[in-house]
């Protein structure tokens, strides 16, 4: 069973008639694809298409088996959980109040809220007594940018999205959240599309990494193996990366 | 102090006007909020429709509130005289800082929140309940607080239209030149406007976003009770007392004078409920008022509808005249009573002291000496066929300048502090007398005349005769020097136009 699957996918807009041209893609369920391509390239197209923002012009959208032209709209975009770049916290809403929006669209009890409110912002480390109560604009971008996470993954979606996740951060904060993110995924095991244009991040997340040039997926494999691809497209964001982690084992 | 005895002889009333007052706030202001706020999410979902939907609601706030008064009196069910037209036009005026405001506040709220809202999967109620309302709460509000402001100062026009409210004491004082009477209706509105944006102010803070949940749900409940109780309790104390006659006025001394004197006539003989519409603005609203039926009765003058309303050339035989609008009102449902006895004509007047230093006695006397003076009438003697004009022309006046245009009842003054040296007033004006005015004797014969007549709604006269009995006593009952007594009465003793009918009345029985 795959939890997100990509089929001939095209989509344009007037004016823009090739923003994703025969596009395909599949990932597994507990697997992590890292989406790496320059702006434009159509990045934040394919994540919109997952939970039906867009719906693609030719081909499918598979989201757990089931074409996203089928699913109801709402229903899905609450099996997927979705960070967008500027996390987008409500601002008139506490911490605990903005994780706990999904749950209570869902009609959870108050205690099943309070509960999961909590053991979201300890898997985030962040203290709930300190945090729960707070605006978003108290927070630092590194605690935005967890809580914003702990929203995304508030119901428990077997999907989660990741439009570059950590890119408003400094390089501490950012290196913190990356690993922070391996620990987290390795207990939940969900199926995660996460975008960025920085390859050291995408080589230290994903299972596989995907390179994207306009509106096409012109590499895909396991981090290891793209030292060894010698397109010029593909090599100019391997020689940008980030320098190697100290503490990093996938990286070559 | 005047102003504080007033309030105190005039309590009852004072609550009165002020309840109606925020009644017509009150009801416009949260019927606009009901049409405007509903209006601006629509319009900020449809960036097309918003641009032009805030240019209609621009345009409507343009339009002076007097002139909107008089565009909607011809106009059915919302319009003619009383709360509802007021309503019609202050709901007009409320909407534009609502739906603008409304629109400011969805539009202006960050992409990325909206985005994050749906990418969460809220349904477009969801996300406008939970997300864009919230977020456009403060802005909403804010837009409701211009509106509420404009309205109480909006609401002082609406007595013009007889719907009541403090504007009654503005127009009362500036028809009495009682600046203490101007202040009495003045004072409260201005405290009602503070307090007004003073409590909204402390709702939209109440309302921001960084409170918490609770002290928002309690602010909602607060202003929700507060508007509940002053719509229930304004509409109790101003409500219109049913199937009574309602009896008109204009809007200067003379006329509240004679409006009471027909009322309190009514009630004396008939026992029927009067209801008092009296200070509408002018000689056109009370017409409309009459012939939409919301006002039953009111006292005319024979020049007035021979020229102002059925716009025939003017004529210098009372008779003739009377018999001609006699024929003009029942050809459009409308009954001219018995006159009452006296002719308001205009009066040319001067200074007494002029008039004597030398010897002016008529107009032609005048004529003499007036290149050398200043002339300063209302703006109904410049427009009015009957007016300035023609009396320039029979007399062959001439002045040092254009004659300067100056509120009817200001301009007494005007000639007494000597801003200006001839004027054109009312020849009952209780003025005339106290100021040591004198009045040019119109040898030539220009004006028409104007007998004063009570016009009655003619089926309201079939339907309750006893009013036209009782009406017809009071023919021939009034002369020239009662009511310039009355008239003084009421300018310079400042005594109640109530009071005076009332007394009046018991000394004629």
């Amino acid at each position: 069973m795959s939890g997100i699957e990509f089929r001939g996918v095209c989509f344009g807009r007037n004016g823009r008639p090739r923003i994703l041209d025969d596009f395909s893609l599949a990932v597994g369920a507990g697997e992590v694809v890292a989406l790496v391509g320059a702006s434009g390239a159509g990045k934040t197209t394919v994540l919109k298409l997952v939970n039906r923002l867009l719906l693609p012009g030719a081909g499918d959208v598979r989201v757990q088996d089931k074409d996203t032209r089928e699913w109801d709209p709402i229903r899905l975009r609450r099996s997927v959980g979705y960070v967008i770049q500027e996390i987008g916290l409500f601002p008139h809403l506490t911490v605990a109040d903005n994780i706990a929006v999904v749950p209570r669209l869902e009609r959870w009890s108050d205690d099943r809220v309070a509960a999961r409110v909590r053991e979201l912002l300890a898997l985030m480390d962040l203290d709930p007594d300190t945090y729960a109560n707070r605006w978003p604009d108290e927070l630092s971008g590194g605690q935005r940018q967890r809580v914003g996470v702990a929203r995304a993954l508030a119901i428990d979606p077997p999907v989660l999205l990741l439009d570059e996740p950590f890119g408003a951060l400094d390089p501490v904060t950012r290196r913190q959240l990356q690993s922070e993110f391996r620990r987290i995924q390795a207990r939940l095991r969900k199926s995660v599309l996460l975008v960025t244009h920085d390859m050291g991040e995408a080589m230290m997340l994903g299972d596989r990494v995907g390179v994207m040039d306009d509106g096409r997926l012109i590499w895909c494999g396991p981090p290891r193996a793209i030292a060894e691809c010698d397109d010029p497209r593909v090599r100019r964001f391997v020689d940008a990366a980030t320098p190697p982690m100290p503490t990093g084992t996938e990286s070559p | 102090m005047s102003v504080l005895r007033f309030w105190i002889e005039h309590r009852q009333e004072l609550a009165t006007l002020f309840a109606q007052h925020v009644f017509l706030v009150a009801v416009s202001t949260t019927i606009a909020v009901l049409i405007g706020v509903p209006l601006g999410i629509f319009a900020s979902r449809r960036p097309r429709l918003a641009a032009p939907f805030v240019a209609i609601a621009n345009i409507a706030q343009t339009v002076p509130s007097l002139a909107m008064f008089g565009f909607l009196l011809p106009v059915p069910l919302i319009g003619g005289v009383g709360a509802r037209a007021a309503l019609a036009v202050l709901i007009l005026y409320g909407l534009l800082p609502i739906v603008r405001s409304t629109i400011v506040g969805i539009t202006g709220i960050d992409r990325s929140i909206k985005e994050a809202g749906v990418g969460m999967g809220m349904t477009p109620r969801e996300l406008l309940r939970q997300i864009e309302l919230p977020l456009a709460l403060p802005s909403i509000v804010a837009g409701i607080r211009v509106a509420a402001v404009v309205g109480v100062g909006s609401a002082t026009i609406a007595a013009a239209i007889g719907a009541g409210g403090l504007g009654q004491y503005i127009y009362r004082g500036l028809s009495m030149v009682d600046s203490s009477v101007i202040l009495a209706g003045a004072i409260p509105a201005a405290l009602l406007a503070l307090g007004v944006d003073g409590g909204l102010l402390w709702l939209e803070r109440r309302l921001s976003p960084r409170r918490g949940r609770k002290s928002r749900r309690a602010a909602e409940a607060v202003a929700l009770s507060l508007i509940g109780l002053l719509l229930a309790g304004s509409a109790v104390l101003s409500a219109r007392a049913s199937s009574s006659i309602v009896v008109g006025s204009k809007n200067f001394t003379e006329q509240l004078i004679l409006g009471e004197i027909v009322a309190q006539t009514i009630e004396r003989e008939t026992g029927l409920k009067v209801e008092r519409r009296l200070n509408l603005g002018g000689t056109l609203i009370c017409d409309r008022a009459l012939l939409s039926g919301d006002i039953d009765v009111y006292v005319e003058y024979t020049g007035t509808a021979l020229t102002a309303i059925f716009h025939q050339q003017p004529s210098n035989d009372p008779r003739a005249v009377t018999e001609k609008v006699r024929e003009l009102y029942a050809g459009t449902g409308r009954t001219l009573l018995a006159p009452l006895g006296y002719d308001n004509t205009f009066a040319i007047l001067v200074r007494g002291a002029d008039a004597r230093a030398r010897g002016l006695r008529t107009i032609d006397d005048a004529a003499k000496v007036t290149p050398e003076w200043k002339a300063g009438f209302g703006y109904e003697f410049l427009e009015r066929p009957d007016g300035y004009k023609g009396l320039a022309k029979t007399y062959g006046l001439t002045f040092r300048a254009p004659p300067q245009v100056m509120d009817l009842t200001l301009s007494y003054r005007a000639l007494a502090s000597g801003q200006v040296d001839l004027i054109a007033g009312d020849a009952t004006a209780g003025l005339i007398k106290a100021l040591d005015l004198f009045q040019l004797a119109d040898n030539r014969r220009y004006f028409p005349p104007y007998d004063a007549v009570p016009v009655a709604h003619a089926s309201t006269l079939l339907r309750y005769p006893q009013v036209r009995r009782a009406l017809e006593r009071l023919a021939g009952r009034i002369t020239a020097a009662d009511m310039r007594e009355m008239n003084n009465a009421a300018d310079t003793r400042r005594e109640n136009p109530a009071d005076i009918a009332r007394s009046f009345l018991d000394r004629r029985q």
